[in-house]
Protein backbone atom coordinates (compact mmCIF):
# COMPACT_ATOMS: atom_id res chain seq x y z
CA UNK A 1 0.00 0.00 0.00
CA UNK A 2 1.38 3.38 -0.97
CA UNK A 3 1.23 6.05 1.64
CA UNK A 4 -0.12 9.39 0.53
CA UNK A 5 1.78 12.36 1.89
CA UNK A 6 -0.64 14.20 4.14
CA UNK A 7 -0.67 17.99 4.28
CA UNK A 8 -0.84 19.83 7.59
CA UNK A 9 -4.31 20.95 8.66
CA UNK A 10 -3.39 24.61 8.11
CA UNK A 11 -2.07 23.83 4.64
CA UNK A 12 -5.21 21.85 3.76
CA UNK A 13 -7.60 24.59 4.83
CA UNK A 14 -5.58 27.25 3.03
CA UNK A 15 -6.20 25.47 -0.28
CA UNK A 16 -9.58 23.77 0.20
CA UNK A 17 -12.96 24.88 1.49
CA UNK A 18 -14.86 22.56 3.80
CA UNK A 19 -18.54 21.71 3.97
CA UNK A 20 -19.69 19.84 7.05
CA UNK A 21 -23.00 18.35 8.10
CA UNK A 22 -23.95 16.59 11.31
CA UNK A 23 -26.43 13.84 12.04
CA UNK A 24 -27.04 13.42 15.72
CA UNK A 25 -28.99 10.64 17.37
CA UNK A 26 -30.46 11.21 20.80
CA UNK A 27 -31.91 8.37 22.85
CA UNK A 28 -34.92 9.73 24.70
CA UNK A 29 -35.20 9.20 28.42
CA UNK A 30 -38.75 7.85 28.33
CA UNK A 31 -39.75 5.17 30.81
CA UNK A 32 -40.68 2.77 28.02
CA UNK A 33 -39.73 1.96 24.44
CA UNK A 34 -41.14 3.63 21.34
CA UNK A 35 -43.64 0.96 20.38
CA UNK A 36 -44.03 -1.24 23.46
CA UNK A 37 -44.06 -1.02 27.25
CA UNK A 38 -40.59 -2.52 27.83
CA UNK A 39 -38.37 -0.51 30.15
CA UNK A 40 -35.37 1.43 28.86
CA UNK A 41 -32.95 1.11 31.80
CA UNK A 42 -29.26 1.30 30.86
CA UNK A 43 -27.08 -1.65 31.81
CA UNK A 44 -29.80 -4.27 32.43
CA UNK A 45 -29.01 -7.97 31.92
CA UNK A 46 -29.15 -8.80 28.19
CA UNK A 47 -32.57 -9.53 26.71
CA UNK A 48 -34.51 -8.84 29.91
CA UNK A 49 -36.21 -5.69 28.58
CA UNK A 50 -37.77 -7.29 25.53
CA UNK A 51 -41.24 -8.45 24.50
CA UNK A 52 -43.02 -9.82 21.42
CA UNK A 53 -43.18 -6.31 19.86
CA UNK A 54 -39.49 -5.39 20.09
CA UNK A 55 -38.45 -8.97 19.29
CA UNK A 56 -40.74 -8.88 16.24
CA UNK A 57 -42.52 -12.09 17.12
CA UNK A 58 -45.26 -12.99 14.64
CA UNK A 59 -48.50 -11.06 15.09
CA UNK A 60 -47.11 -8.44 17.47
CA UNK A 61 -48.31 -4.89 16.77
CA UNK A 62 -46.64 -1.61 17.74
CA UNK A 63 -48.32 1.07 19.88
CA UNK A 64 -46.76 4.53 19.74
CA UNK A 65 -45.38 6.14 22.91
CA UNK A 66 -47.09 9.53 23.24
CA UNK A 67 -44.37 10.86 25.54
CA UNK A 68 -41.76 10.26 22.81
CA UNK A 69 -43.82 12.23 20.29
CA UNK A 70 -44.14 15.11 22.77
CA UNK A 71 -40.39 15.04 23.48
CA UNK A 72 -39.57 15.11 19.76
CA UNK A 73 -41.86 18.08 19.19
CA UNK A 74 -40.27 19.92 22.12
CA UNK A 75 -36.80 19.26 20.70
CA UNK A 76 -37.99 20.54 17.32
CA UNK A 77 -39.44 23.68 18.89
CA UNK A 78 -36.27 24.33 20.91
CA UNK A 79 -34.32 24.10 17.63
CA UNK A 80 -36.65 26.68 16.03
CA UNK A 81 -38.26 24.14 13.72
CA UNK A 82 -41.71 24.10 12.15
CA UNK A 83 -43.80 21.18 13.38
CA UNK A 84 -45.54 19.09 10.72
CA UNK A 85 -49.33 19.28 10.84
CA UNK A 86 -49.51 15.70 9.59
CA UNK A 87 -46.84 13.08 9.05
CA UNK A 88 -46.30 9.34 9.02
CA UNK A 89 -43.85 6.77 10.26
CA UNK A 90 -42.05 4.73 7.60
CA UNK A 91 -40.35 1.36 7.37
CA UNK A 92 -36.66 1.43 6.53
CA UNK A 93 -35.95 -2.08 5.27
CA UNK A 94 -32.55 -3.63 5.76
CA UNK A 95 -31.32 -7.05 6.70
CA UNK A 96 -29.06 -7.05 9.70
CA UNK A 97 -29.51 -8.84 13.04
CA UNK A 98 -29.51 -5.59 15.07
CA UNK A 99 -33.21 -5.25 14.12
CA UNK A 100 -35.21 -8.46 14.45
CA UNK A 101 -38.03 -7.04 12.29
CA UNK A 102 -35.65 -6.64 9.33
CA UNK A 103 -36.75 -3.03 9.20
CA UNK A 104 -36.40 -0.02 11.43
CA UNK A 105 -39.52 2.03 12.09
CA UNK A 106 -38.41 5.54 11.24
CA UNK A 107 -39.57 8.55 9.26
CA UNK A 108 -38.65 9.22 5.66
CA UNK A 109 -39.98 12.12 3.58
CA UNK A 110 -42.39 13.34 6.27
CA UNK A 111 -40.30 14.24 9.35
CA UNK A 112 -42.09 15.56 12.42
CA UNK A 113 -40.01 18.76 12.58
CA UNK A 114 -38.33 20.72 9.76
CA UNK A 115 -36.33 23.82 8.99
CA UNK A 116 -34.85 25.14 12.22
CA UNK A 117 -31.53 26.54 13.37
CA UNK A 118 -29.06 26.63 16.24
CA UNK A 119 -26.70 29.53 16.89
CA UNK A 120 -23.27 28.79 18.33
CA UNK A 121 -20.41 31.06 19.34
CA UNK A 122 -16.79 30.21 18.57
CA UNK A 123 -13.99 32.65 19.34
CA UNK A 124 -16.52 35.41 19.99
CA UNK A 125 -18.21 35.02 16.60
CA UNK A 126 -21.73 33.67 16.10
CA UNK A 127 -22.46 30.96 13.52
CA UNK A 128 -25.95 29.85 12.51
CA UNK A 129 -26.28 26.12 11.87
CA UNK A 130 -29.39 25.28 9.84
CA UNK A 131 -31.47 22.29 10.94
CA UNK A 132 -32.84 20.32 8.02
CA UNK A 133 -35.06 17.95 9.98
CA UNK A 134 -35.77 16.29 13.31
CA UNK A 135 -37.49 12.94 13.18
CA UNK A 136 -38.43 10.10 15.51
CA UNK A 137 -37.34 6.50 15.06
CA UNK A 138 -36.27 3.55 17.17
CA UNK A 139 -32.84 2.44 18.32
CA UNK A 140 -31.33 -0.89 17.28
CA UNK A 141 -30.08 -3.81 19.36
CA UNK A 142 -26.45 -4.22 20.39
CA UNK A 143 -24.35 -6.75 18.52
CA UNK A 144 -21.19 -8.25 19.92
CA UNK A 145 -18.90 -9.87 17.37
CA UNK A 146 -17.04 -12.85 18.74
CA UNK A 147 -14.45 -15.26 17.48
CA UNK A 148 -12.19 -12.55 16.05
CA UNK A 149 -9.28 -10.98 17.85
CA UNK A 150 -10.41 -7.38 17.49
CA UNK A 151 -14.04 -7.48 18.62
CA UNK A 152 -14.99 -6.05 15.25
CA UNK A 153 -16.77 -8.11 12.65
CA UNK A 154 -13.58 -8.67 10.68
CA UNK A 155 -12.43 -12.16 11.58
CA UNK A 156 -15.49 -12.78 13.74
CA UNK A 157 -17.21 -16.12 13.38
CA UNK A 158 -20.52 -15.16 14.93
CA UNK A 159 -22.44 -12.33 16.54
CA UNK A 160 -24.25 -12.17 19.87
CA UNK A 161 -27.26 -9.89 20.04
CA UNK A 162 -28.94 -8.10 22.95
CA UNK A 163 -32.26 -6.47 22.05
CA UNK A 164 -32.70 -4.40 25.24
CA UNK A 165 -31.83 -1.26 23.26
CA UNK A 166 -33.92 -2.24 20.23
CA UNK A 167 -37.00 -0.04 20.12
CA UNK A 168 -35.85 2.70 22.51
CA UNK A 169 -37.08 6.04 21.11
CA UNK A 170 -34.37 7.72 19.09
CA UNK A 171 -34.52 11.24 17.73
CA UNK A 172 -32.42 12.03 14.69
CA UNK A 173 -31.38 15.64 14.16
CA UNK A 174 -29.89 16.49 10.78
CA UNK A 175 -28.23 19.80 9.95
CA UNK A 176 -28.22 21.48 6.60
CA UNK A 177 -24.79 21.46 4.95
CA UNK A 178 -22.61 24.12 6.57
CA UNK A 179 -20.12 25.76 4.19
CA UNK A 180 -17.85 28.72 4.74
CA UNK A 181 -16.42 27.84 8.14
CA UNK A 182 -12.82 27.75 6.89
CA UNK A 183 -10.33 26.37 9.36
CA UNK A 184 -12.87 26.70 12.20
CA UNK A 185 -15.06 23.83 10.90
CA UNK A 186 -13.90 21.36 13.60
CA UNK A 187 -14.47 23.87 16.42
CA UNK A 188 -17.89 24.91 15.10
CA UNK A 189 -18.91 21.25 14.74
CA UNK A 190 -17.92 20.62 18.35
CA UNK A 191 -19.66 23.79 19.57
CA UNK A 192 -22.83 22.76 17.71
CA UNK A 193 -22.94 19.34 19.35
CA UNK A 194 -22.24 20.91 22.75
CA UNK A 195 -25.05 23.44 22.24
CA UNK A 196 -27.41 20.72 21.03
CA UNK A 197 -26.55 18.65 24.10
CA UNK A 198 -27.21 21.61 26.41
CA UNK A 199 -30.52 22.42 24.72
CA UNK A 200 -31.75 18.83 24.94
CA UNK A 201 -30.55 18.48 28.51
CA UNK A 202 -32.43 21.67 29.43
CA UNK A 203 -35.61 20.08 28.07
CA UNK A 204 -35.14 17.09 30.36
CA UNK A 205 -35.97 14.61 27.59
CA UNK A 206 -32.64 12.74 27.53
CA UNK A 207 -29.56 12.45 29.70
CA UNK A 208 -27.53 13.09 26.49
CA UNK A 209 -24.44 11.23 27.68
CA UNK A 210 -22.05 10.62 24.82
CA UNK A 211 -20.01 8.09 26.80
CA UNK A 212 -23.14 5.96 27.35
CA UNK A 213 -24.28 6.39 23.77
CA UNK A 214 -27.46 8.33 24.52
CA UNK A 215 -26.08 11.06 22.23
CA UNK A 216 -24.27 9.83 19.13
CA UNK A 217 -22.93 11.82 16.27
CA UNK A 218 -22.12 11.17 12.61
CA UNK A 219 -20.04 13.81 10.87
CA UNK A 220 -20.22 14.47 7.13
CA UNK A 221 -17.25 16.19 5.57
CA UNK A 222 -16.38 17.26 2.05
CA UNK A 223 -13.73 19.47 0.49
CA UNK A 224 -13.75 21.63 -2.61
CA UNK A 225 -11.34 24.08 -4.21
CA UNK A 226 -12.49 27.72 -3.89
CA UNK A 227 -14.99 28.55 -6.65
CA UNK A 228 -15.70 24.91 -7.44
CA UNK A 229 -18.74 22.79 -6.60
CA UNK A 230 -18.95 21.01 -3.27
CA UNK A 231 -17.01 17.77 -3.21
CA UNK A 232 -18.08 14.20 -2.48
CA UNK A 233 -18.77 13.73 1.21
CA UNK A 234 -17.87 10.97 3.60
CA UNK A 235 -19.83 10.09 6.72
CA UNK A 236 -17.77 9.45 9.83
CA UNK A 237 -19.42 7.27 12.47
CA UNK A 238 -18.43 6.19 15.94
CA UNK A 239 -17.75 9.75 17.12
CA UNK A 240 -18.40 9.37 20.81
CA UNK A 241 -17.21 12.51 22.55
CA UNK A 242 -17.18 16.25 21.96
CA UNK A 243 -13.45 16.14 21.52
CA UNK A 244 -13.83 13.38 18.92
CA UNK A 245 -16.25 15.52 16.90
CA UNK A 246 -13.51 18.09 16.52
CA UNK A 247 -10.80 15.53 15.84
CA UNK A 248 -12.94 13.59 13.34
CA UNK A 249 -13.53 16.67 11.17
CA UNK A 250 -9.89 17.69 11.38
CA UNK A 251 -8.52 14.26 10.47
CA UNK A 252 -11.00 13.85 7.60
CA UNK A 253 -10.08 17.27 6.17
CA UNK A 254 -6.41 16.29 6.21
CA UNK A 255 -7.08 12.84 4.72
CA UNK A 256 -9.30 14.13 1.93
CA UNK A 257 -6.84 16.92 1.09
CA UNK A 258 -4.13 14.28 0.79
CA UNK A 259 -6.26 12.18 -1.60
CA UNK A 260 -7.22 15.22 -3.71
CA UNK A 261 -3.62 16.52 -3.79
CA UNK A 262 -2.54 13.17 -5.19
CA UNK A 263 -5.11 13.47 -8.00
CA UNK A 264 -7.42 10.93 -6.37
CA UNK A 265 -11.18 10.98 -5.91
CA UNK A 266 -13.14 10.85 -2.67
CA UNK A 267 -15.39 7.81 -2.41
CA UNK A 268 -18.80 8.39 -0.88
CA UNK A 269 -18.62 6.02 2.06
CA UNK A 270 -19.08 5.50 5.75
CA UNK A 271 -15.90 5.77 7.77
CA UNK A 272 -15.22 4.75 11.35
CA UNK A 273 -13.49 7.11 13.75
CA UNK A 274 -10.83 5.54 15.97
CA UNK A 275 -10.64 7.24 19.33
CA UNK A 276 -7.16 5.85 20.04
CA UNK A 277 -5.53 6.85 16.75
CA UNK A 278 -7.57 9.98 16.09
CA UNK A 279 -8.25 9.08 12.45
CA UNK A 280 -10.82 7.22 10.35
CA UNK A 281 -10.91 4.00 8.34
CA UNK A 282 -13.40 2.96 5.66
CA UNK A 283 -16.54 1.12 6.73
CA UNK A 284 -19.29 -0.53 4.74
CA UNK A 285 -20.32 1.08 1.47
CA UNK A 286 -23.65 2.71 2.03
CA UNK A 287 -26.86 1.23 0.70
CA UNK A 288 -28.75 3.89 -1.22
CA UNK A 289 -32.10 5.26 -0.05
CA UNK A 290 -33.95 3.21 -2.68
CA UNK A 291 -32.25 0.07 -1.35
CA UNK A 292 -33.99 0.73 1.97
CA UNK A 293 -37.35 0.50 0.17
CA UNK A 294 -39.04 2.98 2.49
CA UNK A 295 -42.81 2.85 2.64
CA UNK A 296 -45.44 4.24 5.05
CA UNK A 297 -45.77 2.10 8.18
CA UNK A 298 -49.20 0.45 7.89
CA UNK A 299 -49.36 -0.59 11.57
CA UNK A 300 -49.17 2.97 12.94
CA UNK A 301 -51.65 5.73 12.17
CA UNK A 302 -50.42 9.20 11.11
CA UNK A 303 -49.23 11.81 13.61
CA UNK A 304 -51.19 15.07 13.47
CA UNK A 305 -50.26 17.29 16.43
CA UNK A 306 -52.98 19.74 17.47
CA UNK A 307 -51.59 23.25 16.68
CA UNK A 308 -52.95 24.54 20.01
CA UNK A 309 -51.02 21.84 21.86
CA UNK A 310 -47.85 22.64 19.89
CA UNK A 311 -48.29 26.35 20.73
CA UNK A 312 -48.67 25.44 24.38
CA UNK A 313 -45.51 23.27 24.32
CA UNK A 314 -43.67 26.17 22.69
CA UNK A 315 -44.79 28.63 25.35
CA UNK A 316 -43.60 26.22 28.06
CA UNK A 317 -40.06 25.73 26.70
CA UNK A 318 -37.38 26.35 29.35
CA UNK A 319 -34.91 29.23 29.22
CA UNK A 320 -32.52 28.78 26.28
CA UNK A 321 -29.06 27.61 27.41
CA UNK A 322 -27.43 30.61 25.68
CA UNK A 323 -29.77 33.04 27.51
CA UNK A 324 -29.15 31.20 30.74
CA UNK A 325 -25.38 31.40 30.24
CA UNK A 326 -25.61 35.17 29.75
CA UNK A 327 -27.64 35.46 32.96
CA UNK A 328 -25.28 33.22 34.98
CA UNK A 329 -22.24 35.06 33.62
CA UNK A 330 -23.64 38.24 35.19
CA UNK A 331 -24.42 36.50 38.47
CA UNK A 332 -21.02 34.84 38.68
CA UNK A 333 -19.19 37.97 37.59
CA UNK A 334 -16.93 36.29 35.03
CA UNK A 335 -15.80 37.24 31.53
CA UNK A 336 -17.45 35.99 28.35
CA UNK A 337 -14.34 34.01 27.53
CA UNK A 338 -14.40 32.30 30.94
CA UNK A 339 -18.10 31.54 30.51
CA UNK A 340 -17.40 30.01 27.12
CA UNK A 341 -14.76 27.75 28.66
CA UNK A 342 -17.24 26.74 31.34
CA UNK A 343 -19.86 25.96 28.69
CA UNK A 344 -17.43 24.07 26.47
CA UNK A 345 -16.38 21.98 29.45
CA UNK A 346 -20.02 21.07 30.10
CA UNK A 347 -19.75 22.67 33.52
CA UNK A 348 -22.61 25.22 33.53
CA UNK A 349 -25.18 23.07 35.34
CA UNK A 350 -22.56 21.45 37.55
CA UNK A 351 -21.30 24.82 38.79
CA UNK A 352 -24.85 26.11 39.12
CA UNK A 353 -25.80 23.12 41.27
CA UNK A 354 -22.62 23.46 43.33
CA UNK A 355 -23.49 27.08 44.07
CA UNK A 356 -27.04 26.03 44.94
CA UNK A 357 -25.49 23.55 47.39
CA UNK A 358 -23.79 26.42 49.19
CA UNK A 359 -20.46 27.15 47.47
CA UNK A 360 -19.37 30.59 46.26
CA UNK A 361 -19.29 31.07 42.46
CA UNK A 362 -15.49 31.34 42.51
CA UNK A 363 -15.10 28.30 44.75
CA UNK A 364 -17.44 26.17 42.65
CA UNK A 365 -15.82 27.19 39.37
CA UNK A 366 -12.31 26.58 40.70
CA UNK A 367 -12.83 22.85 41.32
CA UNK A 368 -14.89 22.05 38.23
CA UNK A 369 -12.67 23.97 35.84
CA UNK A 370 -9.47 22.93 37.65
CA UNK A 371 -8.88 19.47 39.07
CA UNK A 372 -12.06 17.87 37.74
CA UNK A 373 -11.83 19.30 34.22
CA UNK A 374 -8.22 18.15 34.05
CA UNK A 375 -9.22 14.66 35.11
CA UNK A 376 -12.11 14.52 32.61
CA UNK A 377 -9.76 15.68 29.86
CA UNK A 378 -7.09 13.13 30.69
CA UNK A 379 -9.58 10.28 30.75
CA UNK A 380 -11.51 11.58 27.75
CA UNK A 381 -14.81 11.53 29.66
CA UNK A 382 -17.59 14.03 30.31
CA UNK A 383 -17.06 16.34 33.26
CA UNK A 384 -20.26 15.06 34.84
CA UNK A 385 -18.66 11.60 34.90
CA UNK A 386 -15.43 12.80 36.52
CA UNK A 387 -16.42 11.21 39.84
CA UNK A 388 -17.63 14.05 42.06
CA UNK A 389 -21.13 15.45 42.55
CA UNK A 390 -22.00 19.14 42.94
CA UNK A 391 -22.93 18.44 46.58
CA UNK A 392 -19.50 16.90 47.22
CA UNK A 393 -17.68 19.81 45.61
CA UNK A 394 -19.73 22.26 47.67
CA UNK A 395 -18.88 20.29 50.84
CA UNK A 396 -15.19 20.33 49.90
CA UNK A 397 -15.19 24.08 49.38
CA UNK A 398 -17.00 24.54 52.70
CA UNK A 399 -14.20 22.63 54.48
CA UNK A 400 -11.68 24.95 52.81
CA UNK A 401 -13.68 28.04 53.76
CA UNK A 402 -13.85 26.85 57.38
CA UNK A 403 -10.09 26.43 57.44
CA UNK A 404 -10.28 22.68 58.00
CA UNK A 405 -8.53 21.98 54.70
CA UNK A 406 -5.89 23.98 52.92
CA UNK A 407 -5.65 23.99 49.18
CA UNK A 408 -3.20 21.13 48.97
CA UNK A 409 -5.12 18.89 51.36
CA UNK A 410 -8.37 19.71 49.58
CA UNK A 411 -6.88 18.40 46.35
CA UNK A 412 -5.91 15.17 48.08
CA UNK A 413 -9.42 14.87 49.55
CA UNK A 414 -10.91 15.41 46.09
CA UNK A 415 -8.71 12.62 44.76
CA UNK A 416 -10.24 10.37 47.38
CA UNK A 417 -13.76 11.50 46.48
CA UNK A 418 -13.32 10.73 42.78
CA UNK A 419 -11.72 7.41 43.72
CA UNK A 420 -15.04 6.52 45.33
CA UNK A 421 -13.92 6.77 48.96
CA UNK A 422 -17.02 8.76 49.92
CA UNK A 423 -17.92 12.35 50.71
CA UNK A 424 -15.16 14.88 51.53
CA UNK A 425 -15.70 14.61 55.29
CA UNK A 426 -15.43 10.81 55.11
CA UNK A 427 -12.28 10.92 53.00
CA UNK A 428 -10.80 13.49 55.37
CA UNK A 429 -11.50 11.30 58.41
CA UNK A 430 -10.41 8.05 56.76
CA UNK A 431 -7.13 9.47 55.48
CA UNK A 432 -6.48 11.63 58.54
CA UNK A 433 -6.27 14.79 56.49
CA UNK A 434 -7.03 17.87 58.51
CA UNK A 435 -5.30 21.16 58.86
CA UNK A 436 -3.41 21.19 62.14
CA UNK A 437 -5.21 23.88 64.10
CA UNK A 438 -3.90 22.78 67.44
CA UNK A 439 -1.89 25.89 68.27
CA UNK A 440 0.25 24.01 70.76
CA UNK A 441 1.42 21.49 68.16
CA UNK A 442 1.94 24.23 65.59
CA UNK A 443 3.92 26.41 67.96
CA UNK A 444 6.14 23.47 68.81
CA UNK A 445 6.77 22.85 65.12
CA UNK A 446 7.50 26.54 64.55
CA UNK A 447 9.94 26.68 67.47
CA UNK A 448 11.64 23.56 66.16
CA UNK A 449 12.03 25.14 62.71
CA UNK A 450 13.44 28.34 64.23
CA UNK A 451 15.89 26.41 66.36
CA UNK A 452 17.02 24.34 63.37
CA UNK A 453 17.59 27.41 61.18
CA UNK A 454 19.13 30.12 63.38
CA UNK A 455 20.60 32.01 60.37
CA UNK A 456 17.24 32.40 58.72
CA UNK A 457 15.63 33.34 62.02
CA UNK A 458 18.23 36.12 62.44
CA UNK A 459 17.52 37.47 58.96
CA UNK A 460 13.83 37.66 59.74
CA UNK A 461 14.52 39.40 63.04
CA UNK A 462 16.57 41.91 61.01
CA UNK A 463 13.45 42.66 58.97
CA UNK A 464 13.96 40.35 55.97
CA UNK A 465 10.41 39.05 56.26
CA UNK A 466 10.59 37.33 52.86
CA UNK A 467 12.98 34.77 54.35
CA UNK A 468 10.08 33.40 56.41
CA UNK A 469 9.11 31.26 53.40
CA UNK A 470 11.91 28.80 54.15
CA UNK A 471 10.68 28.34 57.72
CA UNK A 472 7.08 27.97 56.56
CA UNK A 473 8.31 25.20 54.27
CA UNK A 474 10.06 23.46 57.15
CA UNK A 475 6.93 23.59 59.31
CA UNK A 476 4.74 22.32 56.48
CA UNK A 477 7.15 19.43 56.13
CA UNK A 478 7.02 18.43 59.79
CA UNK A 479 3.22 18.70 59.78
CA UNK A 480 3.06 16.70 56.51
CA UNK A 481 1.29 19.56 54.74
CA UNK A 482 -1.54 19.57 57.22
CA UNK A 483 -1.10 23.14 58.38
CA UNK A 484 -2.46 26.36 57.00
CA UNK A 485 0.51 28.15 55.43
CA UNK A 486 -0.84 31.60 56.28
CA UNK A 487 -1.33 30.74 59.94
CA UNK A 488 2.17 29.23 60.11
CA UNK A 489 3.68 32.35 58.61
CA UNK A 490 1.88 34.61 61.08
CA UNK A 491 2.99 32.37 63.92
CA UNK A 492 6.65 32.46 62.81
CA UNK A 493 6.64 36.23 62.54
CA UNK A 494 4.95 36.52 65.95
CA UNK A 495 7.50 34.19 67.60
CA UNK A 496 10.33 36.24 66.11
CA UNK A 497 8.68 39.46 67.22
CA UNK A 498 8.36 41.12 63.82
CA UNK A 499 4.60 41.07 63.26
CA UNK B 1 -43.09 -4.35 -20.83
CA UNK B 2 -42.39 -6.20 -17.61
CA UNK B 3 -42.96 -4.24 -14.38
CA UNK B 4 -39.89 -5.78 -12.76
CA UNK B 5 -36.69 -7.00 -14.36
CA UNK B 6 -34.74 -10.13 -13.58
CA UNK B 7 -31.87 -7.89 -12.41
CA UNK B 8 -34.17 -6.05 -9.97
CA UNK B 9 -35.30 -9.34 -8.49
CA UNK B 10 -31.67 -10.41 -8.08
CA UNK B 11 -30.89 -7.08 -6.40
CA UNK B 12 -33.85 -7.42 -4.01
CA UNK B 13 -32.80 -10.98 -3.22
CA UNK B 14 -29.31 -9.77 -2.35
CA UNK B 15 -30.69 -6.97 -0.10
CA UNK B 16 -32.84 -9.57 1.64
CA UNK B 17 -29.88 -11.96 1.92
CA UNK B 18 -31.80 -14.66 0.05
CA UNK B 19 -29.92 -17.25 -1.99
CA UNK B 20 -31.85 -17.49 -5.25
CA UNK B 21 -30.91 -19.80 -8.12
CA UNK B 22 -30.91 -18.75 -11.77
CA UNK B 23 -34.06 -20.76 -12.41
CA UNK B 24 -35.78 -19.20 -9.42
CA UNK B 25 -34.90 -15.71 -10.65
CA UNK B 26 -36.75 -16.40 -13.88
CA UNK B 27 -39.72 -17.88 -12.07
CA UNK B 28 -39.98 -15.15 -9.38
CA UNK B 29 -39.54 -12.34 -11.90
CA UNK B 30 -42.51 -13.74 -13.80
CA UNK B 31 -44.64 -14.16 -10.67
CA UNK B 32 -43.78 -10.74 -9.25
CA UNK B 33 -44.55 -9.19 -12.62
CA UNK B 34 -48.09 -10.56 -12.52
CA UNK B 35 -48.58 -9.17 -9.00
CA UNK B 36 -47.19 -5.74 -9.87
CA UNK B 37 -49.22 -5.47 -13.07
CA UNK B 38 -52.37 -6.33 -11.11
CA UNK B 39 -51.66 -3.72 -8.44
CA UNK B 40 -50.82 -1.15 -11.12
CA UNK B 41 -54.37 -1.45 -12.45
CA UNK B 42 -55.57 0.30 -9.28
CA UNK B 43 -53.68 3.38 -10.46
CA UNK B 44 -55.68 3.41 -13.66
CA UNK B 45 -58.93 4.09 -11.85
CA UNK B 46 -57.50 6.56 -9.32
CA UNK B 47 -58.42 10.08 -10.41
CA UNK B 48 -56.60 13.29 -9.53
CA UNK B 49 -58.90 13.91 -6.59
CA UNK B 50 -58.15 10.59 -4.92
CA UNK B 51 -55.01 10.85 -2.78
CA UNK B 52 -52.82 7.77 -2.23
CA UNK B 53 -53.96 5.80 0.82
CA UNK B 54 -51.52 4.37 3.33
CA UNK B 55 -54.03 3.51 6.03
CA UNK B 56 -57.48 2.05 5.66
CA UNK B 57 -58.87 3.65 8.84
CA UNK B 58 -59.13 7.45 9.08
CA UNK B 59 -57.45 7.73 12.48
CA UNK B 60 -54.60 9.92 13.70
CA UNK B 61 -52.75 10.36 17.01
CA UNK B 62 -53.23 6.96 18.59
CA UNK B 63 -50.81 6.92 21.49
CA UNK B 64 -49.93 4.78 24.46
CA UNK B 65 -49.14 6.12 27.95
CA UNK B 66 -45.43 5.98 28.85
CA UNK B 67 -45.99 3.37 31.55
CA UNK B 68 -43.83 0.22 31.79
CA UNK B 69 -45.44 -3.13 31.10
CA UNK B 70 -43.92 -6.50 32.01
CA UNK B 71 -41.25 -7.81 29.64
CA UNK B 72 -40.49 -11.43 28.86
CA UNK B 73 -38.07 -13.28 31.10
CA UNK B 74 -34.68 -13.82 29.48
CA UNK B 75 -35.13 -17.57 28.99
CA UNK B 76 -38.60 -17.01 27.51
CA UNK B 77 -37.22 -14.35 25.17
CA UNK B 78 -34.51 -16.72 23.96
CA UNK B 79 -36.70 -19.83 23.87
CA UNK B 80 -37.59 -19.49 20.19
CA UNK B 81 -34.05 -18.75 19.08
CA UNK B 82 -32.12 -21.43 17.14
CA UNK B 83 -29.07 -20.61 19.24
CA UNK B 84 -28.16 -18.47 22.25
CA UNK B 85 -25.11 -17.80 24.40
CA UNK B 86 -24.90 -16.11 27.81
CA UNK B 87 -28.29 -14.47 27.52
CA UNK B 88 -27.77 -13.28 23.97
CA UNK B 89 -29.08 -14.44 20.63
CA UNK B 90 -26.32 -16.16 18.70
CA UNK B 91 -26.37 -15.49 14.95
CA UNK B 92 -23.95 -16.33 12.14
CA UNK B 93 -21.40 -13.74 11.16
CA UNK B 94 -22.93 -11.34 8.65
CA UNK B 95 -20.69 -10.90 5.64
CA UNK B 96 -19.93 -7.76 3.68
CA UNK B 97 -21.59 -5.39 6.08
CA UNK B 98 -18.57 -3.85 7.70
CA UNK B 99 -14.83 -3.95 7.22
Amino acid sequence: MTTIALPSYEDATSRYETVIGLETHVELGTQTKMFCGCKTDFGAEPNTQVCPVCLALPGALPAMNGAAIEATIRIGLALNCDIAEWCRMARKNYFYPDMPKNFQTSQYDEPLCVDGHVDVVVDGKEYRIGIERVHIEEDTGKTLHVGGATGRIHGATESLVDYNRAGIPLVEIVTKPVPGLGELAPEVAKAYVAELRDIIRSLGVSDVRMEQGSLRCDVNTSLNKPGEEWGTRTETKNVNSLRSVERAVRSEVIRQAGVLDGGGKITQETRHFHEDRGDTSPGRSKETATDYRYFPEPDLVPIAPDPAWVAQLKSELPEKPSTKRARLREEWGISELDMQSVANAGAVELIEETIAAGASPAGARKWWMGELARRANELGIELSAAGATPAQVAALQKLVDEGKLNDKLARTVLEGVVAGEGDPAEVMAARGLEVVNDTGALTAAVDEAIAANPDIADKIRDGKVAAAGALVGAVMKTTRGQADAKTVRELILARLGVS
Amino acid sequence: MAAISREEVAHLARLSRLAVTEEELDRFAGQLDVILQSVARVGEVAAEDIPPTSHSVPLTNVYREDVPAPSLAQDAALSGAPDAYEGRFRVPRILDEED
